[in-house]
């Protein structure tokens, strides 16, 4: 069954059509060919697609697009300002923090959300203090908080300095 | 031509990183085929070895939105000469799990993948036989392993020397299959424009890919382009053709219409390839002080039914150390299982975990620190060739990984050191691999306006080829990095072989040094030094292996030192921190060569600590076919890695004197966690990968 929607993605507004099956990470790629995200396993195991939705991190090949007619989507193409790159590109660009790039670009939305959720004072699971109003980055909280995003190429320990420089830089690491 | 600071050397920034950080450098299925796209997705054997009896395709057909459905039945003929795999569709016969039988071309991947269920296949079958063991009657020698290495090398009276040996280890270890697993599925993305035919593809070298294109089309040369200019990793599995390039042609061609086939994750599991699972008994023969008399490796792994892969897992105890008397074979047992393939350091990877092990094993026997028993069997040359040695400083890394990592003073016993529920323990384990260089040709162009254009089919799988090539080819031209384009990831670009046995840089760079050197000549010759208005065009090439590989010895080596931690109450493994330490040659970019010893290292605490693709010997599938259970390192798996190279000049392996870098990170790495995990518990695990449960189990708790 087909479906009329209007995403938003990146401050740009399409209407389309979808079959009703198809995932936010479908209907961005083979529908609009925005190929930001990556698709790496189609099941919510590896990160690689994860996006910004109204600001949270989401695997987008786990949402149907039709879920999603009236939210914001953001890519890691869309966190940069025009040609000026995001503060995480950056980071990410200094450290060395990838290599094939396959699953960069959900790292940085991921990472875009782990500073968003530790400024909220969401715990992880290796948060000692659950009831401070903001989360420390340390070095483990960032490692416990990107584990949802796989790198084969395993550029873990690159990853977390590039996170820390950011979180640092914006005060939710001490 | 203006002159610069070398460029070989500094850690340049990746040149293709800010588009790959906001997810705009095209991989495969990003690439623009000028027209809409349309959807394969295909029906997987349920056997591992039997017959098709009825395929059904008629139901999937009447799909609105189903283009096409292929089958054996009206699927086009290919050519002859192709490997095994690779004529999909061409049989009823199956030969393992996850085979193709057949294929839906769709409108939409959703309307291809609801079709591939409506396509009803029986089978006749017999029982799969997957189960690899030392017993087997059918084990038996291939006529050469992987790569050209013989199959099996004996020197002196191993046996004898064993018996007469003061001090012996004898034991036994193995590891799973694993599997590859790149991010980046496989996708290829093909288009026919008349008898042309034109794929985007996720592989390691176009060329590769085109050669196995034209044998299964009927095309000549020039009527096949492969583009491949981004790769979401390989680690080996890209390396080859697999059926997914040709089935995508094909599909093209039934429909005359783009398509796309992007394997699943699970697909991956059966369709491009797996390290074989190894059986290695390893005997060591020793003096009192530790010098090596006799050592023995023999290896038992598989290999495909329709395949011959012989990995060449002992290959590395042939060089690494001294003993009059030594001895490696290999034997396989073809086995209803996916043909396996190269999976990064095929080899070395599973050889150097067994034989590692086994040094550590003999340290203990011997209570010699393990960094000394392995200096003290240092070879003065390559024990087996009996040629020198190109440049081989294990010894170096050795001594700098201890000092970096604060080995000096470490207690030799096992299972003594508590830090509340954690057991503390570190070990220690030597990488190698070999040096090669390969046949690359090159072509420049100087244009006019001082801008130069450097062409080679060259691959950047992640490797950071795009930039590190600029930097050579700005460095032989002696112009700024901002002057030179780099085109590779092209099969109409120059020939070259593809990413694979850290061959790379080693090749390519030198294609591009011979090739600039003879740009500069030419300009001296004809034009006096100056780049004439009209531009110049060279093609170079460099011609193949080394010519000094035949009198010398050429490998890579280097040193891991790691911390583990095991949480007695729960099992679990944590690794804190480690140096590793190689010696490998001139290092082109310091910040993407940083990575690439990392990304190796990683991978071997991933062997280590997580990776076994389980088979189900009742009904021959891999059980644990995606990335929530076939499990790989996560960012909380790894911990603080010190990663450092030490100086070291070789002026025989190339032009550059480069060793290659991609994989030797990973050799050696499972058996310093290993040894770490001894150090800690006192429990020798030899059969990989050590999971919690392992604790349990050893102490004979589970």
């Amino acid at each position: 069954m087909d479906t009329q929607i209007t995403l938003r993605v990146d401050g740009g507004t399409h209407p389309l059509t979808v079959d009703t099956r198809t995932t936010l990470l479908d209907a961005l790629r083979e529908r609009l060919r925005i190929t930001s995200p990556k698709k790496g396993c189609d099941h919510g195991q590896c990160g690689a697609c994860t996006v910004l939705l109204d600001g949270r991190r989401v695997n987008s090949c786990l949402v149907l697009a039709v879920t999603v007619d009236d939210a914001e989507v953001t890519t890691s193409d869309g966190l940069a300002d025009g040609d000026r790159e995001h503060v995480l590109h950056r980071a990410f660009l200094d450290n060395d923090a990838f290599q094939c790039g396959y699953c960069t670009p959900g790292q940085v939305c991921s990472a875009a959300g782990v500073l968003a959720e530790a400024k909220a004072g969401w715990p992880s699971t290796v948060t000692e203090d659950l009831t401070a109003e903001q989360v420390d980055l340390t070095d483990d909280e960032i490692r416990d908080r990107m584990s949802g995003n796989l790198c084969r190429c395993a550029a873990y320990a690159h990853i977390v300095p590039a996170v820390a420089t950011v979180a640092e830089a914006e005060g939710v690491r001490r | 031509m203006t002159t610069t600071d070398r460029l070989i050397g500094a850690g340049v920034e990746r040149l293709d990183g800010p588009a790959k950080v906001r997810g705009t450098a095209p991989y495969a299925y990003e690439q623009d085929p000028g027209e809409p796209i349309c959807h394969v997705a295909v029906v997987q054997s349920t056997v591992n070895r039997g017959r098709i009896t009825r395929l059904d395709p008629s139901a999937a057909e009447a799909v609105p939105g189903v283009l096409a459905v292929l089958t054996p039945a009206n699927a086009p003929r290919l050519g002859e000469g192709l490997a095994a795999d690779l004529p999909v569709l061409q049989s009823l016969d199956v030969h393992y799990q996850g085979q193709i039988v057949a294929a839906v071309v769709a409108e939409s991947s959703e309307i291809a993948k609801a079709a591939v269920g409506a396509v009803a296949v029986e089978y006749s079958a017999s029982e799969p036989d997957v189960a690899l063991g030392v017993d087997r009657p059918d084990l038996y020698a291939p006529p050469q392993l992987m790569a050209g290495f013989e199959t099996d090398s004996v020197i002196g009276d191993v046996d004898g020397a064993l018996a007469a040996a003061a001090v012996t280890v004898d034991a036994t270890y193995e590891t799973p299959t694993q599997h590859n697993n790149p991010i980046e599925m496989h996708t290829s993305m093909a288009r026919w424009d008349e008898d042309r035919l034109t794929l985007w593809d996720a592989n390691q070298g176009p060329h590769n890919i085109v050669n196995d294109l034209m044998t299964a089309f009927g095309l000549e040369r020039g009527q096949v382009r492969v583009i491949s200019p981004y790769v979401g990793g390989a680690f080996g599995a890209k390396a080859f053709t697999h059926p997914n390039q040709i089935l995508a042609s094909m599909a093209a061609k039934v429909v005359g219409r783009t398509v796309v086939f992007e394997l699943t994750r699970q697909q991956m599991f059966s369709l491009v390839g797996h390290r074989t699972p190894t059986i290695q008994r390893v005997r060591l023969g020793a003096d009192p002080e530790g010098r090596l008399t006799a050592i023995s490796h023999e290896v038992v792994e598989h290999t495909s039914r329709i395949n011959e892969f012989a990995e060449q897992t002992a290959t590395a105890t042939r060089l690494m150390y001294a003993a009059p008397h030594r001895r490696t074979t290999h034997r396989l047992a073809r086995l209803d299982v996916p043909p396996p393939t190269i999976m990064r350091a095929p080899g070395e990877t599973p050889g150097m975990f067994a034989l590692e092990s086994a040094m550590d094993e003999l340290a203990h026997s011997l209570g010699i620190d393990p960094v000394e028993l392995r200096i003290r069997n240092e070879p003065e040359r390559d024990p087996e060739r009996d040629v020198p040695w190109s440049s081989r400083n294990l010894v170096a890394c050795l001594r700098t990984g201890a000092e970096r990592f604060g080995w000096a003073g470490r207690d030799l016993r096992p299972g003594v050191r508590e830090d509340g529920r954690w057991l503390v323990g570190t070990g220690v384990a030597a990488a190698t691999y070999p040096a090669r260089r390969r046949r690359a040709e090159c072509r420049i162009t100087g244009h006019g306006d001082g801008r130069w254009t450097v062409e080679i089919d060259g691959s950047d799988i992640g490797t950071g080829a795009w930039t590190a090539l600029t930097q050579i080819a700005a460095d032989a031209l002696r112009v700024e990095l901002a002057a030179v384009e780099l085109k590779i990831g092209d099969s109409d670009l120059p020939f070259a072989g593809g990413a694979g046995g850290s061959t790379g840089l080693a090749s390519w760079g030198s294609a591009i040094v011979l090739t600039a050197r003879e740009v500069r000549e030419q300009l001296d010759e004809r034009w006096g030094g100056q780049l004439p208005a009209d531009g110049v065009v060279v093609k170079g090439e460099v011609p193949g292996p080394s010519p000094h590989a035949e009198n010398y010895s050429m490998h890579a080596f280097g040193a891991h030192f790691v911390e583990v931690r095991v949480d007695r109450d729960t099992g679990e493994v944590r690794l804190p921190r480690a140096s590793s330490v190689y010696a490998a040659g001139a290092i082109v970019n310091a910040r993407t060569a940083r990575s690439q010893f990392l990304g190796g290292f990683s991978m071997g605490v991933s062997m280590a600590l997580h990776e076994e693709s389980v088979v189900d010997e009742r009904f021959g599938h891999y059980v644990n076919h995606d990335l929530a259970e076939y499990h790989v390192a996560t960012n909380a798996d790894i911990g603080d890695i010190d990663i450092h190279w030490v100086e070291e000049h070789d002026p025989w392996v190339n032009e550059l004197g480069i060793k290659g870098i991609g994989e030797i990170g990973i050799t050696g790495a499972a058996a310093a966690v290993a040894n770490a995990y001894w150090h800690a518990t006192g429990l020798r695990v030899r059969d990989l990968p050590i999971t919690p449960d392992r604790y349990f189990r050893e102490l004979g708790l589970a």
